[in-house]
Parts: C-alpha cells; structure tokens; sequence
C-alpha cells in the first residue's frame, strides 16, 4: 500500500514471521493444531506435505481474511472464516486432482484434515482479522513453518523408531535386527506423538523461563 | 452502515455463499477433464502393473492397448455380455467404463455384469480381476491377475484411499502384495478366493498354505476388508473361469 510508512520488513513484521516458530509457536505455546501433529506424524513425507499444505492454506487464508476483515460482520465471522478455508481446501484439492494426482492420492484424507486444522481458525480470528494483509501474510508463514518443524520433528522420531526408516528408506541396518533390535511399535500410535509433543514442550520451556505459566 | 443489521448480514452471507459456489464450480468444470484423464491414466497403469509391466502417466494409453487381449462383461453364467477387442466393440459397453462399486451392489441383487480383462505379456495370457471393497477407514481397491491356468495368482495390487499410515496402508507395499504370487484361487476345483490369516500361514490350519497370505500385524481389519474383497469379487467370475477349461 502506497500510504504505508512502515518498512516491509520492519522488525515488528520480522517479529511475525520468527516468534512462532519459537517462543510463540502455535502447537507448544498456543497449544492448536494438536489434532493433526497426532495424526499426521507416524511417517516423514505425509508431515511435510501436510505442512505444504497447511503453509499455502493459511498464509493465503490470511490474506483473504485480512482484506475482508473491515466487512466481515461480527456475528457471523467464524462462518466467513470456515467458508474461506474450505474453498481454499477445496481448491487445493481441485489444483492437485488435476495436476499432480500422485501428490493428491498421498494426501487423500488430510486435504480434508486442513479444513479442521484449529491453527489456521487460531490466526484468522487472533491476527488476520485486525491486521492488514502484509503482516497477515507473514503471520501466516510464521505459523506455518512454527508447525511444520514440530510436524517434522515428531514424524522423524515416531517413523525412525516406529519403522526403522525415514522416507520410506530403511535407517536402521539389518544388523541391529540381527542382534536383537526390536522396532517399537507403540511410537506408532497416537499417544506416542503427545510424549514427542510434550517432550518438545519440556525442553523448550526448561531454556525459556518467560514461557512458564505460573 | 450498521454492519450488525439482520439485513447486512444476510445480504453479505448470500453474497459470499454464491460467489463461492461460482468459484468452485467454475474450478471443477475446468479441471474436470484433466483429473479425468488422471484417474483412466491410473486404471491403466493399475491394470498394467498387475500384468508385471511398470507404466506412467505419459506411456499408459499406449501400453494398455498394446497389451490388452479384450475387454469383457461376463454375466452370472459366465456369458460374455459385451466385448472390446482391437477397438472393435461388441455389445453395449466397455469394461473399461464400468463403475466398479455399482456393479458389485449389482450383483449383490443377481443382476450380474462384471469387468474382466484379458491381457497378455510375452505370449502369457492373464486375466485381470479388477477388485473394490471396504478397509477399516474407507474403501479399498486393486486388480488381481490370475495366469492362463485360470487357478494361479501371478500378481495382485491394491489401494486404498484412507488405512491407517504404517499399519492397514502397508497393504499396498510390495511386502505384502508379493505374497500372493503363486498362490491358487481354486482347491480340488472349489473356489476357496485367498485368505489373510492371522499368525503367519505356516502355523494354522483353517486356510491351505496354497490358499493364505499372513496378514500384517496390527491391521486386522484392514486385512479383514482384503479378505472379503478378493472373495466378493472373484466369486462372480467362478463360473466364467471354469468353463472355458473344459
């Protein structure tokens, strides 16, 4: 915008996009999007494109909010908002049926989980809609990455111990098989990726005092 | 402008509401031959690759028609219906543009009309049975190639749209599928289909060795649903597989 006196990226603006990939980060400190960091996570490649996903869906939605936010009438704006995401869910489904249909085979069930992703309501209703577009952009791609380097993390440890592979590619060695190396099958269920989570929340919390709630 | 008036709000939602319905219409006529031509593309390639032949996306069309025998619809007496041979049709439809899942409900009421593919590669004839059924969280598909014994299982594929990740979605992996080489559909000439057994194949007696796979642990409804698939829909080709071995 024209009248905009502030710098694109001013240190307010690089504030956004940093802080929730630390001390602000949507699944550790806002405590949202714990439903899909379970569900998503028991291998690599579904965690990173359901983070692709999620980083085009919110930064976007963001956007979208952010510039209708002077008309949206207060008592329906969680409706406007769930109606924008799910056209941009369905869009993005429509967009890889029709030109990257192995993507969107992988994807299948968790195009729809975006949709039901409390992050993306989380930063529509906390910050698009009393911001302007640019910074929602930002916000959007702040929390996105936020969520995606848990997602990884999580899905890392869970498919490494849970599988012995990563990718898709077996780590660990048939030796370790051979001597008596056992893949644990319980990082595979769900309750496992809240200890992952948890752990997450310990570690950062335990070198960032200001974190802890009292 | 009273942006909290009845009025506003329910001019601003029908607004909205229409122009997101013309957005996602508009989207969907536009990509719908394009997400067509991606789901023919991997029928083909599915059909291809239970015949052993590894095909994409670009090579499909060209493949599948160098390597297609016919296309037939076969009845309850095993009768074909309809034939598709070198382009040339006979009947009233492809086997190719049968829905599956209507077919199957289909027979379910007696009204048989069943896909069949024959298909050859290197001089080998196999028939291509092409499969639909019910995983734990949502359908489950695939093709399974029997070899011109009519008995023998030469390769099976599936898919699903939404097994658990690590535990009912292994189904498709090559560990699991190439357990059903060499497997028989048929047991001193009654049709057994093939088994997932609980507990590794070796240690039960329920299932003949010849006509069970192990299962994978910790998907047993998944494996389940594969089970009932391969029976449910073999079971409507008995008839036709038989016949033609007298």
């Amino acid at each position: 915008m024209a009248e905009e006196k502030e710098p694109m990226f001013s240190p307010k603006n690089i504030k956004l996009l940093t802080n929730p990939i630390n001390v602000d980060n949507p699944i550790t400190k806002q405590v949202l999007g714990i439903c899909s960091a379970l569900a998503v996570t028991v291998k690599l490649e579904p965690a990173i494109v359901m983070s692709l996903s999620v980083l085009v869906v919110l930064s976007f939605g963001n956007v979208i909010i952010s510039f209708m936010r002077n008309g949206i009438p207060s008592r329906i704006r969680i409706i406007v908002q769930l109606v924008v995401i799910a056209a941009l869910v369905i869009l993005v489904d429509q967009v890889l049926k029709a030109y990257a249909y192995n993507v969107s085979k992988q994807l299948s069930v968790f195009v729809g989980l975006i949709i039901t992703n409390c992050i993306i309501m989380g930063r529509f209703e906390a910050f698009a809609m009393t911001n302007k577009p640019w910074p929602a952009f930002l916000d959007g791609l702040g929390n996105a990455f936020g969520y995606a380097w848990i997602l990884v993390a999580v899905a890392f440890f869970r498919e490494l111990f849970g599988t012995g592979s990563l990718m898709g590619l077996q780590i660990i060695p048939d030796s370790f098989y051979e001597i008596g190396y056992v893949n644990n099958g319980l990082v595979l269920l769900p309750p496992m990726a809240l200890f992952a989570v948890a752990t997450i929340i310990w570690v950062q919390r335990s070198r960032n005092k200001d974190l802890v709630e009292d | 402008m009273n942006k909290n008036s009845n009025s506003y709000i329910f001019i601003y939602a029908s607004v909205m509401v229409v122009l997101v319905a013309v957005i996602l219409t508009s989207a969907n006529l536009a990509l719908k031959p394009l997400q067509d031509k991606n789901k023919e593309n991997e029928k083909m390639i599915n059909l291809l690759s239970s015949i052993g032949i590894d095909a994409d996306a670009n090579n499909a069309s060209e493949l599948y028609s160098k390597h297609l025998k016919k296309e037939v619809i076969i009845n309850e007496n095993g009768e074909e219906l309809s034939t598709y041979a070198n382009g040339e049709l006979t009947g009233s439809k492809r086997a190719f543009g049968v829905n599956l899942k209507t077919a199957l409900y289909n027979a379910g009421k007696g009204e048989v009309a069943m896909p069949l593919f024959v298909m050859d590669n290197n001089g080998e004839t196999y028939y291509v049975i092409p499969l639909f059924g019910k995983g734990l969280w949502g359908p489950i598909y695939g093709n399974i190639s029997i070899e011109s014994d009519k008995n023998t299982v030469a390769a099976v594929n599936f898919g699903h749209d939404s097994e658990t990740p690590g535990l009912g979605a292994e189904i498709i992996l090559p560990a699991f599928t190439d357990e059903f080489k060499n497997k028989q559909i048929f047991k001193d000439g009654e049709f057994t289909s093939v088994s997932v057994v609980k507990g590794g194949v070796d240690m039960q007696t329920k299932v003949a060795k010849e006509n069970g796979v192990d299962a994978i642990s910790g998907s047993t409804l998944t494996c389940d649903g594969v089970t009932d698939m391969l029976h449910d829909c073999m079971i409507n080709y008995v008839k036709y597989l038989k016949q033609e071995d007298k």
